[in-house]
């Protein structure tokens, strides 16, 4: 999964005008119609639940997650380490919980801080079509044809500064930095192309002969509408940042030691995958269980407003 | 109809397109990464004491690092354009680019070439039963099955794949690469684990789209008519509805290989297989301007033509496009 894959996820056909009886017309389409039911709920209570521990991971009975509390690589459920211990014996549990906080607080707020950036760009640029437009576009382009990934390198290189002096930001101000910029692009894009179709409705006309004014045509009358899109796009973007930030941290390029992420765990527990094979299968499920639950919930916000990736 | 005089201008909108894409491109990487604190010349030279001061001048002349960025630039475009793609920096002499890009782009190339046909065999056949079972739980399976696989990260199938067919059973390579030249076997086995990991993402989104559209195209009339010809499930589906319903997929493919070369990248690293993957890393860990400008514009070309062949085949695939064009 890259970043891309907001892109060209599955465009739905708007599907033909009812052919009447023909129950081949009405039909559901059962791959985008999924129910919210109970794996909806399912969902969000994993979230939920993530959210819980990391916020209040503090106040919370966890173990120390930097302390070396037991032997190394201790089995789960044993000496009342419920998920075991990783290589240097530090509770698995609350590095896990820990380094989600980490991974969490890298998706979020660089997604947040994309669609500050993104999103508004790519509202000018669908709602202005003249040369502020075509400049704004033509910028997006030229920045998605850099391999996010050598783009993401390069960024986290840049903003690490001179470790001879001291180096600069916290690696998480960094990766959200990076993650931000290299997603700004994408979501202008994606907002562009939702403006354009909402700016040429009827009731933008009809505003416009009211004498509304750009700005509150913008944000009064396009923006609401844009807004069900950007929330599907956003939660994609969650999961695309967790998983983003897990390919940086194969790369060498997430926070240094003790602190950690999902990603930097799952690089631990690959490199101790013959003997505890547990410290790699743990933390891939807790990001695929979220990715995945992210992926719902965006699915479900798109189904529900109808957003028409085909016109995107 | 003049097909060649419509292709003609398409290929010059391209080409101008292609030569702001490499100038803009190449020249924000190398400004990006000449931001990175870290001289080439204190990489290259280390500190010994004594010479090293006139030794980094004059590595910096003869690289021309004691030029302005622009010049610097447009003296590596310039040599660029006439096929040469410059040294990487080295304290004994120079190694030219082109040699690393020689031995490491068949990897990558290869490594993508697999992994789409991999994922075009696997999805296109799932993506025609789905929607020809649409609705039923053939099709329920196969979406879930696709929606999780989407979730699923291509570095961590890799890992957890190479966990069951590398340690546990021994099957396949869990690090290092082999030629073809080593033997079809040590060939697929090297290479296995990272394309199957590569290509399931690419699986899940192609199966999507090609189903969505498939279930359209079957709505159509020409499809009706075929079927009340008695002209079997089998050929209708293949012959008459995949054709028409390949366009977007066809987009897709395009966009995605550039966004493979992102996972190419980490899953390189991840099984040490010599890609341009790990060139890419060591010259931006190595401040390696040159070579690292020089693969950014490759991969940029590459990307560029890549999405002309796109447009082109679709003229070949959807003859309503071909005669609105001319």
């Amino acid at each position: 999964m890259s970043p891309d894959d907001a892109l060209v996820l599955d465009p739905n056909v708007d599907g033909p005008a009812s052919l009447g009886a023909d129950d081949l017309a009405v039909e559901e389409d059962a791959a985008t119609r999924r129910r919210f039911g109970i794996a909806g709920w399912l969902a969000c209570a994993w979230l939920g639940l993530l959210a819980i521990a990391v916020v209040f991971a503090d106040l919370l009975p966890f173990k120390d997650p930097n302390a070396e509390l037991t032997i190394p690589e201790l089995a789960p459920g044993q000496d009342g380490f419920l998920l075991g211990a990783d290589g240097n014996g530090r509770d698995l549990l609350a590095r896990l919980v820990y380094g989600g906080r980490n991974s969490l607080i890298i998706s979020v707020f660089s997604i947040v801080l994309g669609f500050l950036v993104g999103g508004f760009l790519g509202l000018l640029s669908g709602y202005y079509r003249n040369w502020v437009g075509k400049v704004l576009t033509s910028l997006f382009d030229i920045l998605l044809a850099i391999p996010a990934l050598v783009l993401a390198m390069s960024l986290v290189s840049v903003l690490k500064g001179d470790p001879s002096q001291g180096g600069g930001m916290d690696p998480r101000t960094i990766l959200v930095l990076t993650l931000a910029i290299v997603s700004v692009p994408l979501i202008a894009r994606i907002t562009r192309a939702s403006t354009m179709a909402w700016a040429q409705r009827d009731f933008v006309t009809a505003a416009r002969a009211q004498g509304a004014k750009d700005g509150r045509i913008l944000f009064r009358e396009i923006f609401p509408n844009v807004l069900p899109a950007m929330a599907y796009i956003a939660l994609l973007g969650m999961a695309i940042a967790i998983v983003a930030e897990g390919s940086l941290a194969i790369l060498g390029a997430s926070v240094e030691p003790p602190a950690t992420t999902w990603g930097v765990m799952i690089v631990e527990g690959k490199d101790s995958m013959e003997d505890a094979s547990f410290l790699m299968f743990i933390p891939i499920a807790v990001v695929f269980l979220t990715v995945l639950s992210l992926n719902f919930l965006g699915d479900a916000i798109r189904d529900r407003f109808d957003v028409r990736e085909s016109a995107l | 109809m003049n097909n060649a005089g419509a292709l003609l201008s398409k290929l010059g909108v391209r080409l101008i397109q292609l030569s702001v894409v490499f100038v803009v491109v190449t020249f924000f990487t190398v400004s990006l990464i000449s931001l990175v604190p870290g001289k080439p010349e204190n990489l290259v030279i280390p500190f010994d004491g004594t010479a090293e001061q006139t030794q980094r001048a004059e590595f910096r002349k003869k690289n021309d690092l004691d030029q302005p960025l622009p010049i610097r630039w447009a003296r590596w475009a310039k040599r660029f354009v006439s096929g040469d793609m410059g040294n990487t920096y080295s304290s004994t002499g120079s190694s030219p680019v082109s040699d690393k890009v020689k031995d490491a782009a068949p990897i990558s190339g290869l490594l993508i070439l697999y992994t789409q046909v991999v994922a075009l065999a696997i999805s296109i056949p799932l993506a025609i039963l789905a929607a020809y079972r649409n609705n039923t739980w053939v099709d329920k399976v196969i979406s879930t099955l696709a929606f999780g696989a989407l979730s699923l990260p291509s570095f961590a199938v890799a890992i957890v794949l190479s966990y069951f067919f590398g340690v546990q059973l021994g099957w396949v390579k869990t690090s290092g690469y082999n030629p073809l030249g080593d033997g079809l076997a040590l060939h697929l086995k090297s290479v296995a684990v990272p394309v199957i990991a590569l290509s399931l993402g690419q699986i899940a989104v192609y199966m999507r789209l090609l189903r969505s559209d498939l279930v359209a195209t079957l709505q159509e009339d020409f499809i009706l008519m075929a079927k009340s010809k008695g002209i079997s499930s089998r050929r209708v589906l293949w012959r008459h509805a995949l054709r028409p319903s390949s366009l977007t997929l066809l987009t897709v493919i395009g966009l995605n290989v550039g966004n493979l070369i992102g996972g190419t990248i980490v899953v390189e690293v991840l099984f040490s297989i010599p890609g341009m993957g790990k060139e890419i890393g060591a010259a931006i860990l190595g401040r390696q301007y040159v070579a690292l400008q020089s693969y950014v514009a490759l991969i940029a070309i590459f990307f560029v033509l890549l999405n002309f062949l796109v447009d082109y085949l679709y003229t070949v695939l959807d003859p309503r496009i071909r005669e609105r064009g001319a």
